[in-house]
């Protein structure tokens, strides 16, 4: 295959070595499934280990026990060792947070205040901060020697490490400081708190927006403001936990130009924040070792091959084969050119190549037969 | 022949969505292809700052303009647009307030992103507003700019949510500016003249994704087109019972390498072929219950060109999913 040039990623010995790895890589590359069987391979191998999920195909979860959100760990059945697992639920995680950080009365008010419903439901960077909060939490419990986190399927893998910065940009925003000034001044003093720009911006947003909605931001931003100096400085200590010996981070991607791509960026990005990258997981390979390769037989001869036997009519199912071979083949070197120019730009990255499954991976089995493959 | 629908029932917007990884921008782009043949001028429209429709066409990034980036056969022409949330607002501003010079203090601010950040709804509600924009441009004059607007959306698990922005916003406010802009473009989104499009592979996740998202968009009313399946293998004739000294002696015969590990190769990626089409097939089943037109699309074996594209276009076009009428 074309990866000789790489060193192929030493899994089992990131799985010996270190104490949390990050899968990354864009949506739909199969990073939950890889999370999830390097989790289990770990377990397997006398390692306390943890997963953290954000959004596994169904079956896999229920062969994982995961078949409620109760955003608790609970053990895998049926590992030769302990794995635990657990879902991301967003939601209930805002809301421990908020609980744990203010007051019965002003929690109430916080979740009542309908900005909060949308943020905590849906806002774009809520899932990664959750991910990334719910990480920091398994970590501090030391319970495992091991916590494996799968991350949101963004459409861009930088989304996750973005995430903490964004919110504390959005929390040290201007808009914010112009927001809370009424709750600090004391209510109706606020206009004169704020310069005359402002009161100009405050003008145009009541337009805009309404005044109803514009009250309802400054109760919502004013009640969350006590507990915004939590949040950052978690953000930070689990960002500077990221960054530590200890941390693998396993990019994942498919042989597709798009996937690969993503797999780029954030290898350069780790690359640039001093991040550990462990190596990146190529999956879904069609490989055709093996087959006439040896012999210097090309999709091009196969082809020929085939169309010789069916315009002879003698040998049909022999001629089909060969027709499937030699697509596979044109595929293979395809994906194989792929995955080469990604290892010409980042040479010394190691790279693990993981066939193609015929079938969607559901149970354990599935999972170590990944493992096996990851390892090699 | 049928008399031509009245042009309020006619689709023009056609919204796609998948779940990462299915090839939604592929399809996307070759149903705006399709859908500007013979003389038609569609607008692509893509609103998640990936710039997939610039990597696509092999193209410079776009910018926030209609530009064209194709042509499609009989002098149809296909213009592409990224749009961007804040450029959107202070487009929506300078229009119904004539107030851009506000909104580029509020953008100098930081405003426009934290009330984005903070109601993701808002978001939302400025991107469809432009979608709907692009759709009725020009209708008061009889003149409409675009025949059809193809938008490459966010994925199948956020789409009914992003395209149901009155509900979104709902939530947040009961009125005022924001209620009667998401009201309208509602209006739109669930008239005849919209078909949301699901893009998959015939693989568990994907097919599960497909039918949660037509369970949430049936919910919301909004009106589902095909399913598209792509990327899909056409099954060999492979007989399912292959004898080694049958394959052994087409080999030979074939003047190619005939051992054991030849052999063993051979057989296992039919078996391997075979599994996949049982899976494929048993994925099917589960789309078919949806009552929905499916149209399937092949796996390209090259890389998705520009002739990649009209290829698809074409199997688009032969299976319906560009027609005018739902």
């Amino acid at each position: 295959m074309s990866t000789q040039q790489s060193a192929r990623l030493d899994v089992d010995a990131a799985l010996r070595n270190a104490r949390v790895i990050v899968c990354c890589g864009s949506g739909g590359v199969g990073k939950t499934t890889t999370a999830a069987a390097l989790a289990l391979r770990a377990a397997e191998q006398g390692r306390r280990t943890v997963v953290l999920t954000i959004d596994p195909a169904r079956r896999l979860a229920q062969s994982m026990g995961l078949a409620e959100l109760d955003n608790l760990p609970s053990r895998v059945a049926g590992v030769d060792g302990e794995l635990d697992a657990m879902m991301l639920d967003m939601k209930r995680t805002f809301d421990e947070i908020v609980l744990a950080h203010s007051d019965p009365e002003r929690a109430r008010q916080i979740f009542a205040n309908p900005f909060y419903q949308s943020l905590s439901s849906s806002f774009a960077g809520t899932q990664e901060y959750m991910a990334m909060e719910k990480l920091g939490q398994l970590v501090a419990e030391r319970r495992w020697d091991l916590v494996v986190v799968d991350t949101p399927p963004t459409r861009s893998a930088l989304d996750f490490l973005d995430a903490p910065k964004h919110l504390g940009k959005f929390l040290d925003g201007r808009v914010i400081k112009v927001l809370v000034a009424p709750a600090r001044a004391g209510g109706r003093a606020y206009l004169k708190v704020v310069n005359a720009g402002l009161a100009a911006v405050t003008r145009v947003m009541t337009r805009i927006i309404g005044a109803q909605v514009l009250t309802d931001v400054q109760q919502f931003v004013a009640s969350l403001e006590t507990m915004f100096g939590g949040f950052r400085d978690r953000a930070d200590q689990t960002y500077q936990m990221l960054a530590a010996p200890g941390t693998a981070f396993v990019v994942v991607a498919t042989p597709e130009a798009a996937a690969l791509r993503e797999a780029s960026f954030f290898t350069e990005r780790l690359a640039s924040e001093g991040m550990p990258l462990a190596g990146v997981v190529v999956n879904r390979l069609h490989p055709v070792d093996g087959v006439f390769a040896d012999d210097g037989v090309g999709a091009a001869r196969t082809i020929a091959a085939a169309e010789e036997l069916e315009a002879a009519g003698t040998h049909p199912e022999t001629a089909a084969l060969l027709r499937l071979h030699a697509e596979r083949a044109t595929l293979a070197r395809r994906e194989a050119a792929l995955v080469e120019r990604f290892s010409r730009a980042h040479p010394g990255t190691p790279i693990t190549p993981v066939p193609a499954f015929p079938e969607d991976i559901h149970d354990l089995d599935g999972l170590r037969a990944i493992g096996a493959a990851l390892a090699g | 022949m049928p008399a031509a629908p009245p042009v309020e029932a006619r689709r023009r917007l056609h919204v796609v969505t998948g779940k990462g990884g299915t090839g939604k921008t592929t399809v996307a782009a070759a149903l705006a292809i399709a859908l500007a043949s013979g003389g038609r001028r569609v607008l692509l429209m893509e609103v998640e700052d990936r710039q997939g429709i610039a990597q696509l066409f092999d193209t410079p990034p776009l910018p926030y303009e209609e530009r064209p980036v194709a042509v499609a056969p009989g002098h149809g022409q296909v213009v592409a647009l990224a749009v961007d949330a804040e450029e959107a607002l202070l487009d929506y501003l300078d229009m119904f307030y004539n107030m851009r010079r506000a909104g580029r203090m509020l953008k100098r601010m930081g405003a426009i992103d934290f009330a984005t950040t903070i109601a993701p709804g808002v978001r939302d509600v400025l991107l469809t507003g432009k979608l709907k924009e692009a759709v009725d441009r020009g209708a008061k004059t009889g003149r409409r700019v675009y025949d059809a607007v193809v938008l490459d959306a966010p994925p199948t698990g956020r789409i009914a949510r992003f395209l149901n922005v009155t509900a979104e916003v709902g939530t947040l406010t009961r009125a005022g500016p924001i209620k009667t802009q998401s009201d309208s473009v509602t209006r739109v989104i669930r008239s005849p003249q919209t078909a949301v499009h699901l893009v998959t592979v015939l693989e568990e996740m994907p097919v599960q994704e497909t039918v949660d998202g037509v369970a949430e968009l049936r919910a919301a009313d909004i009106p589902v087109g095909h399913v598209i399946v792509n990327m899909h293998r056409q099954p060999y004739p492979i007989p399912a019972r292959l004898g080694r000294t049958t394959v052994r002696a087409g080999l030979r015969a074939a003047g190619l390498p005939a051992d054991k590990p030849v052999l063993d190769a051979l057989l296992a990626e039919a078996a391997d072929l075979r599994s996949r089409i049982a899976l494929q097939e048993r994925e099917r089943i589960e789309l078919d219950r949806l009552g929905l037109p499916i149209a399937a699309l092949p796996m390209l074996t090259g890389a998705v060109d520009l002739g990649g594209l009209y290829r698809l276009a074409e199997t688009l076009a032969a299976q319906g999913v560009s027609r005018s009428v739902g």
